[in-house]
């Protein structure tokens, strides 16, 4: 595949250059972005930079590969940053240190690290499995479905973050073994980067080698022939959103632990840039169209995109302008793509 | 030219293309093509799914830029740009897709883009006196206030063809103008097409079918590969011929021999009704195994919504299903393909492709799980496999196998999608308007396909709206009629009129009646 790529080059026309800029544009804005960021900051070459790159986007990439699955079957997921936060809070409440003073549970004692991941998880699954439910049988558009959920969430989130003792105040003082997960290297590596790549290696074997990604992405290319064809599109459904939930209860738990503090605006916002690192990175909002290395590429873009320019010392606000942009050709190119062969 | 008359050649024409030559990264596909049309005549284009006919209209419509070609229009050439400029000129095209607004009436519809004003207001008065005005010249009965969404395909279509002559279109293309039409529609879009030639418009008709070629047109071009083949007085060539023009081949027959010999009962309906509308009701019938059994009647009989019911696409009242003697449950797609059924969509874009997946994909998705390893992880080798296997033996055309299925012309894509479901080895394969929008060649190929899968023990159930198809392959005929069963006949012993007239048995009645 990639011989022929470069053997391709060698004879090719300026159509085909146009087709071949337009097909790898989001490779080529990354290129780009960092050359120029390296021209300006040659300093920007650095082990330690590469490492905070990768660092800053696994959490993103771990939501980015949850969201991913609902954009595939032409929906969306707008509770993401809800479910994030809840899982935080959950995770953040149930890992504080033993002597720290205002306690969630004064009297619980020492649980093991795994026991709150597994109830962040569960409980972000069976949120966003309810978003796959009443999407696929009541044929609920998931923009609307999830956006009832992202505010009911807020709700519940809130009423358990207000129920600790000490009351509603930012959970902190997490246990050193909680947050050793998250800011912790092994090998070399750092813990973070690790959980992303197992979710990617996860991901990629569920999407291209199982029967329920194959589904997937039948319900998602064309939902009616799904139907005929024997897929049980309500149970495709409602695992791709279950399986979302599971990436938000990692992801949650995970930034919890990274930021050393969870409250119930954690994650607020966050489904944007998961769903904006999808689009860039070729997931199409029309559905059944989707790779683990378009995702990867999406949030390393952004990641790049605001550490750079925050490396470069430009205004925040000026990021923003060029995010914004960057998503809407992005679309335009990506649906360039489809127009020419019609 | 082949100018029938001796004079002034040039100047008789209202169109004309001349020498259109059309290349997709280095492949020709159009090459050298003429087409001359006549006022007041219905020119009839035909070939073969990719001879080049979309591509020309394409290209005459600026959609794309001919390599090399001219375009004149009564002796003044031009050359398309948009779609706004074709109206302008009076070119225009009627969809086989129509492209209409149908949550809006018939009127906002024609005068779409160029509402008539008084003031700073729509002038809703003479936007509807026009209209009223429009159908009445063109002899369509529709009320204009109604929304599209009511409408049938055939009167929507009327509506598009009433735009075009609002637009005092002078070329009009029908295209596949019939393909969803009952027979009585198309009586009417022919008696229309009529009145059009009356008033001096020259229409291009592109279809695949040949009887109503012969019935409406006064030439026929013919193409085939890209290439010009050539035109001909519809008086003065046979069916035949032009056949053999489109084909490049002598086509002996245009049905395969039925080898098939019906064996023991083996799939049996009992009082099949369905939950919602339209309802289809008490439907009774035996299938022997071997046996191809036709579905005939008018568009709206409820022949897809029977046979989805039988598939469990639609949810039953009542009725029984039983497979050698044994009631069975096909109350979902699952269940049934679990009791190996299969059923091949009437609509191949909606519910039969998955246009951006591959043609791996395509044919293997509705088998996937036989792919599973003890892992339960899919094996890619044996999928790549299967694949192979079907496109060498359905003759599927197709670059490689990792191509997308909606870069494949239609009878392709119906090979692929009837590959899908032999691999999931159905006994009872259930096949609505298999031939629908497909060439003469590939046709042949599919009825051949049918035939020796009929043959080999399998028991099929044909839905289609060409009754010329159902008299050539099927054993028997049940002909639906408003929802019910209006009779069963057999194909050696019927005519087309003890059909047509079942078909038309219960139209009097009303839908679903119990009596």
């Amino acid at each position: 595949m990639k011989q022929n790529t470069v053997a391709r080059i060698g004879r090719m026309n300026r159509e085909d250059w146009k087709d071949f800029l337009v097909n790898n544009a989001i490779y080529i804005v990354i290129f780009s972005i960092i050359l120029f960021i390296i021209v300006n900051e040659p300093s920007f070459i650095s082990f330690a930079v590469f490492k905070n790159i990768l660092t800053q986007s696994a959490v993103r990439l771990i939501l980015a590969f949850g969201v991913a699955g609902t954009i595939i079957l032409q929906g969306t997921d707008l509770s993401l940053g809800r479910s994030v936060g809840f899982a935080a809070v959950i995770s953040a409440s149930l890992l504080q240190r033993t002597d720290y003073p205002a306690r969630f549970y004064p009297e619980m004692e020492v649980l093991p690290v795994v026991v709150p991941l597994l109830i962040s998880i569960a409980v972000c699954a069976f949120f966003s499995g309810i978003n796959g439910f009443v999407s696929a049988k009541f044929r609920i558009h998931p923009f609307l479905s999830t956006m009832g959920m992202m505010i009911a969430l807020y709700g519940i989130l809130s009423i358990y973050f207000a129920s600790g003792a000490p009351g509603p105040q930012p959970i902190g003082g997490h246990d050193t073994r909680y947050t050793e997960l998250a800011v912790g290297s092994t090998f070399g590596i750092p813990n973070l980067v690790l959980f992303a790549a197992i979710a990617s290696a996860v991901v990629w074997v569920l999407w291209n080698k199982t029967t329920f990604g194959k589904n997937m992405f039948a319900v998602g290319g064309n939902p009616e022939a799904a139907k005929v064809s024997g897929v049980n599109v309500l149970a495709t459904t409602v695992l791709v959103y279950v399986l979302a939930g599971v990436f938000y209860g990692l992801g949650g738990f995970l930034e919890a632990a990274r930021i050393g503090s969870a409250n119930n605006g954690t994650g607020f916002g966050y489904e944007l840039d998961a769903i904006a690192a999808c689009v860039v990175g070729g997931i199409s909002f029309s559905g059944g169209l989707g790779k683990v290395s378009g995702a990867i590429a999406g949030v390393l873009m952004f990641t790049i995109i605001s550490y750079g320019m925050t490396f470069m010392g430009i205004d925040m606000n000026y990021q923003y302008i060029l995010k914004g942009v960057i998503i809407v050709v992005a679309v335009a190119l990506d649906a360039k793509k489809y127009l020419k062969k019609t | 030219m082949r100018g029938l008359k001796g004079r002034n050649v040039e100047s008789e024409y209202l169109l004309q293309i001349k020498g259109i030559n059309k290349s997709f990264s280095g492949v020709k596909v159009l090459k050298d093509v003429d087409l001359n049309v006549r006022a007041g005549t219905v020119h009839s284009l035909v070939g073969e799914n990719g001879a080049g006919k979309s591509t020309l209209m394409k290209c005459l419509f600026g959609i794309y830029q001919q390599d090399e070609g001219r375009f004149f229009l009564e002796g003044k050439e031009f050359n398309l740009t948009d779609p706004k400029h074709a109206l302008k000129l009076g070119v225009s095209m009627v969809h086989q897709e129509l492209n209409q607004v149908t949550q809006r009436t018939i009127t906002d519809n024609i005068w779409l883009g160029r509402y008539p004003k008084k003031g700073l207001f729509i002038d809703e008065k003479k936007m509807l006196r026009d209209t009223k005005e429009l159908f009445e010249r063109l002899d369509i009965q529709l009320d204009p206030r109604v929304k599209l969404e009511k409408l049938s395909v055939s009167q929507r279509q009327m509506v598009e063809i009433a735009k075009a002559v609002s637009y005092n279109a002078r070329i009009i293309v029908l295209d596949e103008p019939t393909s969803s039409l009952t027979d009585n529609e198309v009586k009417k879009l022919f008696s229309i097409i009529g009145l059009l030639k009356k008033h001096g418009v020259g229409i291009i008709y592109i279809s695949h079918k040949l009887e109503e070629i012969f019935e409406i047109s006064d030439e026929v071009t013919v193409l085939r590969d890209g290439q010009y083949i050539g035109t001909e007085d519809i008086k003065n060539v046979t069916m035949e011929k032009i056949v053999n023009m489109m084909v490049g081949r002598e086509l002996e027959e245009r049905f395969p021999p039925r080898t098939n010999v019906p064996g023991e009962v083996h799939l049996v309906v009992k009082s099949l009704t369905t939950r919602y509308e339209p309802v289809v009701s008490d439907v009774n019938f035996e299938l022997r195994r071997g046996e191809i059994l036709g579905i005939a009647g008018l568009v709206g009989a409820g022949r897809t919504e029977m046979v989805e019911a039988l598939f469990g696409v639609r949810a039953l009242r009542s009725g029984e299903i039983y497979v050698d003697g044994k009631l069975i449950d096909n109350s979902t797609p699952q269940k049934s393909i679990r009791n190996s059924f299969a059923l091949l969509t009437e609509e191949r874009r909606e519910t039969g492709i998955y246009p951006v997946a591959d043609v791996t994909f395509n044919t293997t998705i509705s088998n996937i799980k036989a792919y599973r390893n003890r892992l339960r992880l899919l094996n890619d080798r044996r999928m790549r496999d299967d694949t192979d296997d079907q496109i060498a033996n359905m003759r599927i055309k197709t670059p490689n196998k990792r191509a997308k299925i909606r870069n494949l012309s239609g009878g392709n894509q119906q090979k692929v999608i009837i590959g899908r479901w032999l691999l999931t080895s159905p006994d009872v394969l259930i096949m609505d308007e298999p031939t629908r929008g497909i060439d003469v060649g590939a046709k042949f190929e599919i009825y051949q396909l049918i035939i020796n899968l009929a043959k080999s023990g399998k028991s099929v159930i044909m839905v289609s709206s060409e009754m010329p198809e159902l008299l050539g392959v099927t054993n028997r005929i049940l002909v639906m009629s408003n929802g019910l069963v209006a009779g069963i006949v057999n194909t050696e012993e019927t005519t087309q009129t003890e059909i047509f007239n079942l078909s038309a048995k219960y139209l009097s009645n009303t839908r679903g009646a119990e009596a």
